[in-house]
């Protein structure tokens, strides 16, 4: 689609929903959000990107291949359940490390890094194959 | 250099074939070593649990029989190992073969030494595989494909006849445990079950074994390169179906029906096998034919009570085994080294190829069963167990007699044919220079052929140490078994000596007779390969019309199905308690809830009648925003802002497929009846639904779950969003599946997106 007011929205809106996706990614542990919303926020995102611009653009600006992102994804789920393993307590027991209780960096948190990324390669994938053709 | 037969395979020797030559190898020494052990009667075992719930153990487990069998696997495997290196030499896909073959052995292995029936169960299946894998793998060749499919069909059936015997044994009360069998409970031949227990396991043997009628695919599983031919025919694959009737032997033996079925499907076997070797010009059918009528030998000598006829089927199983291997990769290497089988095309090899002769000779003396070699003291003893057999002594007898007869015959066309005589390879324009193969290909088949002179003149060295452990751990009570160079002047003696008379007749008038045995052969009006064919064919041409009207390729229908099918099948259990569902007093109502509802039915009626797809997306994200909406109001905020994006990307998706489609009144040819029903069946399947949600709700709620969250998300996951908590912590395996089946689901979407590269 030619249009000159989508292309400029577009610019300006892309970065602004994709800052939006990373802070319900963030805050998913205490508020509403979480991996799994961030995605289909970030997945919107480019949607837009790629109605305005076409896939060619998007493929070039992403550098990896949207499957690579999903099995990035499931490889950093994967990871993050292991920690647990080799303090030699079961799969996917959460980890945590910090100075306080108001500032902790665990494994869910990992785990939800993972998540997004699986669920934002899956939609890229199907996205940009679409509009391919 | 000789030319060779294969024109991918070159000169030289592959290095991972001669590397792997050190795992069966390893392995023979590892059983060896066992030898003395097990002699003295002592049991060697490893047991772990794999999943209990399910009888389910990887408990392995060595007694005489489970080493004899081991033995001749590794043994032989060692030889067709060391033998491929150098047949398959530069062959492109050597790599894949040696795993195959390697994974064969090891399949084999594992089922000969499994003490769970399960375990023996998946290690028969994975012959059948593995053996489907190497019988096609010249893939590029149909025959070979349909030769391989042949076998796969025809012994994976015996296979789920096999895990039905296996399943009702346990219903019936035997354990699974098979070293319980030799001396356990005895009831089961008085179970209602046995017949059927009996036929199922008989008929699992059977397809494996290619007893009668499921022969077939035997033959032409040649398609196999030769070494696998050799290693399927000597000691893989077919021998499992002899060894699970060995191993059932004590626990179903013993019945009239056993002695009478396995007589006469054995003897049957055996005669058809015999007489058939007698007619093909391409060597390895020639074998094929034979080891038919050797486990058609097998068979019926496992009919049998008495020690004298189990002495009998495990001895001659040892002497087969040693001249089969060793005749089947001497075959293989004629053909190596001259490029043809065709007995009519090959003659006068003797000079040009001796140690492949010397090879040959040794194992079709072996064969014929001559004084000084093994295959006269399995022959002696074969005579004397048949007339000790209870039921059908002069049947067996017969059988055995003619059986035997027509391979001595066979044997002296396996040895005249190609080695005697003058060089007849006429379709050869260039004459060439024949000579043997490299030492990898005849150091097999001689030591092969040369162990059945040793145990010929020494068979005391096999008969304590091997067989007799072999026949107790299948029989009960120990006695001892000798077998010795000359068993004396007796009826046996008498019988051989009948034998090799009648054998030299049939050589020496071989081609009248093959004659009319071909044509007698091509004159039957029904062969079981046409069975096989025609039902095949018949099976094939079903599967189409079925699938033709289950799949028709419209997604109306589909969803008519899917619906109908859910509404059917939940409201019929479900009718009896809609009543007091439907008729409960209904509660304050909410007027912001009421509103939201009217708007999402109003979406609704704007995708039932939408003139336009971009209308019905339209009303269809009305639907998906007006549920967000609910849920935000009833205090979900989590599920309300998924629900929203889920819906948002939705319609970007829908609208990416939905608007390229034909216009929606092209749609619209279907009759206003169809229309009716197909909204009648819409409003039936959401009745359901919100009667079945209503039904929910009356239900007390069970707090439990939730008051644990809200009680130890925050102190025990640092977090306080709960719904997030149990994505990523309490139930993240849950989560975990989830993901990967997202990828998934993109992963074949895209594939079945992508355009097709190419024109």
């Amino acid at each position: 689609m030619e249009s000159v007011i989508l292309k400029t929205a577009t610019r300006l809106m892309v970065g602004l929903i994709l800052i939006f996706s990373f802070y319900l990614l963030l805050r998913g542990h205490h508020e509403p959000g979480g991996g799994f919303a961030a995605a289909l926020v970030a997945g919107t995102a480019f949607a837009l990107f790629v109605i305005a611009e076409g896939p060619a653009k998007v493929r070039t600006a992403i550098r990896l291949r949207p499957t690579t992102i999903a099995m990035l994804g499931l490889a950093t789920a994967v990871a993050a359940g292991s920690a647990a393993l080799l303090s030699g307590q079961s799969f996917l027991t959460g980890m945590w490390w910090g100075p306080g209780e108001e500032l902790l960096i665990g494994t869910p948190l990992i785990f939800d890094i993972g998540v997004f990324l699986a669920v934002l390669g899956a939609i890229l994938a199907v996205l940009l194959t679409l509009e391919d053709n | 250099m000789a030319k060779t037969a294969h024109g991918e395979s070159g000169p030289g020797y592959s290095r991972l074939g001669l590397v792997s030559t050190l795992l069966p190898a390893a392995l023979f020494f590892f059983f060896l070593s066992c030898w003395a052990a097990i002699q003295r009667g002592e049991v060697v075992g490893i047991d772990f649990p794999w999943m209990p719930s399910l009888d389910l153990a990887l408990s392995f487990r060595l007694d005489g029989l489970s080493l004899l069998f081991a033995l001749i696997v590794t043994g032989i495997g060692t030889f067709v190992s060391l033998y491929s290196s150098a047949y398959l030499a530069g062959h492109h896909h050597s790599g894949r073969f040696f795993f195959f073959l390697h994974a064969f052995m090891l399949s084999m292995l594992g089922l000969v030494t499994a003490d769970n029936l399960l375990l023996l169960f998946l290690c028969w299946e994975g012959t059948t595989v593995f053996s489907y894998l190497l019988i096609g793998f010249d893939h590029e060749s149909a025959v070979a494909r349909e030769n391989a499919r042949q076998g796969l069909l025809v012994t994976s059936a015996g296979g789920l006849a096999l895990l039905l015997g296996i399943l009702l044994l346990k219903i019936a009360g035997a354990s699974w445990t098979i070293s319980d069998w030799l001396h356990g409970e005895q009831l089961l031949r008085e179970h209602p079950l046995y017949p059927f227990i009996f036929a199922a396991i008989l008929l699992g043997a059977m397809t494996k074994s290619a007893q009668f009628p499921f022969h077939f695919w035997l033959p032409n599983a040649m398609s196999a390169p030769t070494p696998i031919s050799a290693f399927l025919h000597a000691a893989t694959m077919v021998k499992a179906g002899i060894y699970l009737l060995m191993r059932c032997h004590p626990l179903l033996g013993g019945t009239f029906s056993w002695t009478f079925t396995l007589v006469a499907v054995g003897g049957v076997t055996a005669l058809w096998g015999a007489v058939q070797a007698l007619g093909p010009m391409d060597l390895k059918r020639v074998l094929a034919y034979t080891t038919m009528m050797a486990l058609g030998i097998l068979t019926m000598f496992l009919g049998g009570q008495s020690t004298e006829t189990l002495t009998a089927a495990v001895t001659f199983l040892m002497v087969h085994a040693l001249y089969k291997a060793a005749l089947f990769l001497a075959i293989g290497s004629i053909d190596h080294q001259t490029g043809t089988r065709q007995l009519d095309r090959l003659g006068g090899l003797g000079r040009s190829m001796p140690l492949t002769a010397l090879a040959v000779a040794a194992a079709v003396l072996s064969m014929s069963g001559f004084p000084l070699f093994f295959g006269f003291i399995g022959k002696e003893i074969m005579y004397a167990g048949a007339l000790a057999e209870e039921l059908f002594p002069g049947f067996t007898a017969t059988v055995a007699l003619f059986a035997n007869a027509l391979m001595t015959a066979v044997a002296a066309i396996l040895f005249f044919g190609p080695f005697t005589g003058s060089w007849i390879h006429t379709n050869e324009t260039t004459p060439m220079r024949v000579v043997d193969p490299p030492w990898q290909m005849w150091l097999g088949p001689l030591l092969l052929g040369g162990l059945g002179i040793l145990f010929g003149i020494i068979p005391e060295w096999v008969s304590s140490a091997l067989i007799e452990p072999a026949v107790f751990s299948i029989h009960p009570g120990r006695e001892e078994i000798r077998l010795v160079i000359f068993h004396g002047f007796n009826l046996p003696l008498l019988l051989s000596m009948f034998t090799l008379t009648i054998g030299a007749v049939v050589y020496l008038r071989r081609l009248v007779i093959c004659r009319t045995i071909q044509t007698g052969i091509a004159s039957l009006p029904l062969s079981a390969e046409m069975c096989y064919a025609g039902s095949l064919t018949w099976f094939l041409r079903n599967a189409e019309v079925v699938t033709n009207r289950i799949q028709n390729g419209s997604l109306h229908w589909y969803l008519l199905v899917i619906v109908a099918t859910m509404t059917v099948a939940v409201s019929w259990p479900w009718l009896g308690s809609l009543k007091s569902v439907l008729l409960r007093p209904a509660g304050a109502i909410d007027p912001t809830a009421t509103a939201l509802a009217l708007f999402i039915a109003a979406a609704i009626g704007v995708v039932v009648t939408a003139g336009k797809r971009l209308a019905a997306i339209g009303g269809l994200s009305g639907v998906g925003a007006g549920i967000a909406l609910l849920f935000l109001l009833y205090g979900a905020p989590d599920i309300a802002l998924t629900q929203l994006l889920v819906e948002t990307l939705t319609i970007i998706f829908v609208s990416l497929v939905l608007l390229r489609l034909p216009p929606i009144v092209q749609a619209r040819k279907r009759s206003n009846r169809r229309r009716a029903f197909d909204g009648l069946l819409a409003l039936a399947a959401g009745l359901l639904l919100t009667s079945l949600l209503l039904g929910v709700v009356q239900a007390p709620l069970d707090r439990g779950l939730t008051d644990f969250f809200e009680a130890n998300s925050f102190l025990q996951a640092h977090g306080r969003n709960i719904v997030n908590v149990i994505l990523v912590d309490f139930r993240s395996l849950d989560t975990m599946g989830e993901i990967i089946v997202v990828v998934l689901a993109a992963w074949a979407a895209v594939t079945l997106l992508r355009k097709p590269k190419g024109p």
